[in-house]
C-alpha cells in the first residue's frame, strides 16, 4: 500500500515537473530552439553540422564510435545520451530531436513531460540528404546553415559524377547475406559512382537477404562487402564463405565503412569517392 | 527388420538427390546434378558444389546425430521424453560454440568451435544424467531439462549482448532455431571427425541397452559394464550434438519425433532402434530443410521452427500420454 502511495506521489512529482517545463520554454522569445538534444545517430550528425555555437548539448552514445559515426571526433564536445528519458529530461532540453526508429516509449515519455520532440526519417536516397539538411535547419532556426552545406553537397556531387565512365555491375553483400537495392541510400551511392546493382536484375529493389546462391549466379563484375566489426560475429562469417572469397578472386572488390554508408549526410560523398576509386580500377583495366 | 532398414536408406537418398536441386536460385535438376558431378569453372558448378552439396552432407550428419542421440538417451533413461533438443544438451552446446566465436577461439583454430560446443554438451549431459538418476522419472527429467534449458539460453544471450559487435545480438534466433542455410565444406569438414566419433561410440551401445530393458541389476549380471555404458552414451551424445550444433545450432524435437515413430517398427527394441533413428533422423532434417526452401524461400526460415512444428505436438502427446506418471 505504501509502495504504490509513494509512486503515486512520484507520478504526480512528474506531471508537475512536466508541466512546468513546458511554459519555461514557450515563454522564450526566439522561437529557435537552445538546448537541443538528439538521441538518434544520424539526427546528431545532422545536427552537428548544422547546430549554431552552443546550441546543441547532446549527442547520442552512437556518435562517439568511430566505426558507425563519421563526426566521431566533433561529439566528444557534446555530452553523451544513451537515449533515455530520465537522462534526457534531466538535461532540461527545449527540444529533442529523434529519429522514427527511436524508441516510441522514451518519445511518448519525453512528450508527455512537456519536451517537444523532432521526429526525422532515415534517409532512403541522395535526395533525402538534402530533404533532411534542409528539416535540421528549420528544426533548429538554421535555414541559412542548412542551405549553404546543400549547396556545397550538390557541388561535390556533381564533381564526383561528371566524367562518369561506362557503367560496371556490382552488387553489396552485408552480414547476414543482407543486400541494399536502388530503393537505399547505400543502393543510390552505387549509382552515383558508376555502377549498375546486381541485386535489383534479382528483384531485389529495396534490400533484403540475397541468397548466396543467387548472388553467384548474379556473377556481378565487382563485389562490395561490409568492414568487420571488432570481435568476430557468425553473421559475418559468410563473408569468409567459399563462394564469396571466388567471387572477391581475381576481380575488384570493394569495403566500405558503416559511418559513411549508413547515415544520409554529406558524407556520403566520401562513400562516394571511395567507390569510384574501384570503378576506375577496373575500368581502366 | 531388412526391409525397414532398405525403405529408410531408399527415401535417405531420395530427399538428399531432392535437397541438392532445391534452391532460391532456380535451376532445373538436371541442369544443377549436371554441374554437381561434371563441372566447370562455371557459377553453376559453384553453386552446387560449395551451396548445396555441403548443405545436403550437413543435413544427414545433423539429422543423423540428433536421431541417433534421441534413441541412445531414451534407451539408457528408459523414458521416451529424453531428447538432446529438450532437455537441454542443445542449448548447452549452443552455449559453448557462442563463447567460442567471440573469444576468438573459433577464428584461431579449425576445431575451436566444435570443441567449445562438444565441451558444452558434455556439461549439458552430465547435469541431466546426474541429476535425473539412472533410472528418472519424466518428471525430474524434464525438470532438469528446463533448468538447463533455460540457464543455458539466458547465459548464451548474455554473451551475445555483452558482445561488442553489433550483428551478435541478433544471432541468438540462429542458436535458438537452427539453420543449415549457408554452410560450406568448411563446415562440414569441422563437424565429421566429431560426428563420426559419436556414431561409431553410440552404435556401441545397442546390447547393453537392449540388455538394460530387463533391469540393471539383469543387464550387470549379463556382463553389461553399466559405467562404461555411462560414459560411452555420454562422450557419444556430447560429440554429436556438440558438432551438430556448433554449425547448425540447436534444432530440436527430431530426436523425439523419430524413434517415438520407428519404436513399433523395430520392436522396442533399443539396438535396432539407434540405426533406423540415424537413418530415420537424417530423413527428418534432409524434409525439413527442403521444407524452409521450398515455403518460404526468401525469408531465411529457421529449421528448428519446422522440427518444432512437426515435435511439439508430438510431445505434448506423449505427456499426455504419461501424464499418470506425472501425477
Amino acid at each position: 500500500m505504501s509502495g504504490s502511495m509513494r509512486g503515486f506521489r512520484f507520478l504526480i512529482l512528474m506531471c508537475l515537473a512536466g508541466a512546468l517545463a513546458v511554459p519555461a520554454s514557450a515563454d522564450t522569445p526566439d522561437p529557435s530552439p537552445r538546448r537541443v538534444v538528439s538521441m538518434n545517430l544520424c539526427t546528431d550528425q545532422l545536427a552537428m553540422l548544422v547546430a549554431g555555437p552552443d546550441q546543441l548539448i547532446s549527442v547520442s552514445y552512437l556518435a562517439y564510435d568511430p566505426r558507425g559515426s563519421a563526426m566521431a571526433e566533433e561529439a566528444r564536445a557534446y555530452r553523451m545520451n544513451r537515449g533515455l528519458a530520465e537522462e534526457i529530461y534531466l538535461m532540461q532540453p527545449d527540444l529533442v530531436i529523434a529519429g522514427s526508429f527511436s524508441t516510441r516509449a522514451t518519445v511518448d515519455m519525453l512528450r508527455r513531460l512537456g519536451i517537444p520532440v523532432a521526429i526525422f526519417d532515415p534517409a532512403y536516397s541522395l535526395d533525402d540528404v538534402r530533404t533532411r539538411l534542409r528539416e535540421m535547419g528549420d528544426t533548429l532556426g538554421r535555414a541559412n546553415a542548412a542551405e549553404a552545406l546543400i549547396a556545397d553537397f550538390d557541388a561535390q556531387l556533381e564533381a564526383l559524377r561528371a566524367g562518369s565512365a561506362a557503367r560496371l555491375r556490382a552488387a553489396i553483400y552485408y552480414a547476414n547475406g543482407y543486400t541494399s537495392g536502388d530503393r537505399t541510400l547505400a543502393g543510390q551511392i552505387l549509382d552515383a559512382a558508376g555502377f549498375d546493382n546486381a541485386a535489383v536484375e534479382a528483384g531485389f529493389a529495396a534490400g533484403g537477404i540475397l541468397p548466396l546462391e543467387v548472388l553467384a549466379l548474379l556473377d556481378p563484375s565487382v563485389l562490395i562487402t561490409g568492414r568487420r566489426y571488432p570481435a568476430a560475429s557468425r553473421s559475418e562469417a559468410i563473408l569468409d564463405h567459399p563462394v564469396v572469397q571466388f567471387l572477391r578472386e581475381g576481380r575488384a572488390s570493394g569495403t566500405f565503412a558503416d559511418r559513411d554508408w549508413v547515415c544520409g549526410t554529406p558524407y556520403v560523398l566520401r562513400a562516394i569517392a571511395e567507390l569510384r576509386d574501384v570503378h576506375q580500377s577496373v575500368a581502366g583495366e | 527388420m531388412g526391409r525397414l532398414v532398405i525403405a529408410l536408406s531408399a527415401a535417405t537418398c531420395a530427399l538428399f538427390v531432392a535437397a541438392l536441386t532445391v534452391g532460391p536460385a532456380q535451376i532445373g535438376p538436371g541442369e544443377s546434378l549436371r554441374a554437381l558431378i561434371a563441372g566447370d569453372s562455371g557459377p553453376l558448378t559453384l553453386v552446387m558444389r560449395e551451396i548445396r552439396l555441403p548443405r545436403a552432407i550437413l543435413a544427414v550428419l545433423v539429422g543423423g546425430s540428433l536421431g541417433l542421440a534421441g534413441a541412445a538417451m531414451q534407451g539408457y533413461l528408459r523414458n521416451p521424453l529424453a531428447e538432446p533438443g529438450l532437455i537441454g544438451v542443445s542449448g548447452s552446446a549452443a552455449l559453448g560454440a557462442v563463447l567460442a566465436i567471440p573469444t576468438g577461439l573459433a577464428a584461431s583454430f579449425a576445431l575451436g568451435l566444435p570443441l567449445m560446443a562438444l565441451g558444452g554438451a558434455l556439461l549439458g549431459v552430465v547435469l541431466v544424467v546426474a541429476l535425473a538418476g539412472p533410472r528418472g522419472s519424466s518428471l525430474t527429467l524434464i525438470l532438469a531439462g528446463i533448468a538447463i534449458s533455460a540457464l543455458a539460453a539466458a547465459l548464451t544471450s548474455l554473451v551475445l549482448n555483452l558482445s561488442p559487435n553489433p550483428f551478435a545480438a541478433n544471432e541468438i534466433v540462429f542458436w535458438m532455431m537452427g539453420s543449415l542455410a549457408d554452410r560450406s565444406m568448411l563446415h562440414v569438414g569441422i563437424a565429421l571427425p566429431f560426428v563420426l566419433a559419436g556414431w561409431v561410440a553410440l552404435g556401441t551401445l545397442g546390447r547393453g541397452l537392449d540388455a538394460l530393458t530387463l533391469g540393471e541389476d539383469a543387464a550387470g549380471a549379463m556382463g553389461i559394464g553399466l559405467t562404461r555404458l555411462r560414459l560411452t552414451l555420454i562422450f557419444g551424445t556430447a560429440s554429436v550434438i556438440g558438432a551438430s550444433t556448433a554449425v547448425a545450432g540447436a534444432i530440436g524435437f527430431v530426436g523425439l519425433v523419430v524413434p517415438h515413430i520407428l519404436r513399433p517398427l523395430v520392436g522396442a527394441q533399443p539396438s535396432r532402434l539407434l540405426w533406423a533413428s540415424a537413418l530415420g533422423g537424417a530423413i527428418m532434417v534432409l524434409a525439413a530443410d527442403i521444407a524452409v526452401r521450398v515455403i518460404l524461400p526468401d525469408r531465411d526460415l529457421k529449421l528448428g521452427v519446422v522440427t518444432a512444428l512437426v515435435g511439439a505436438p508430438l510431445f505434448l502427446h506423449l505427456i499426455y500420454k504419461t501424464r499418470r506418471e506425472f501425477g
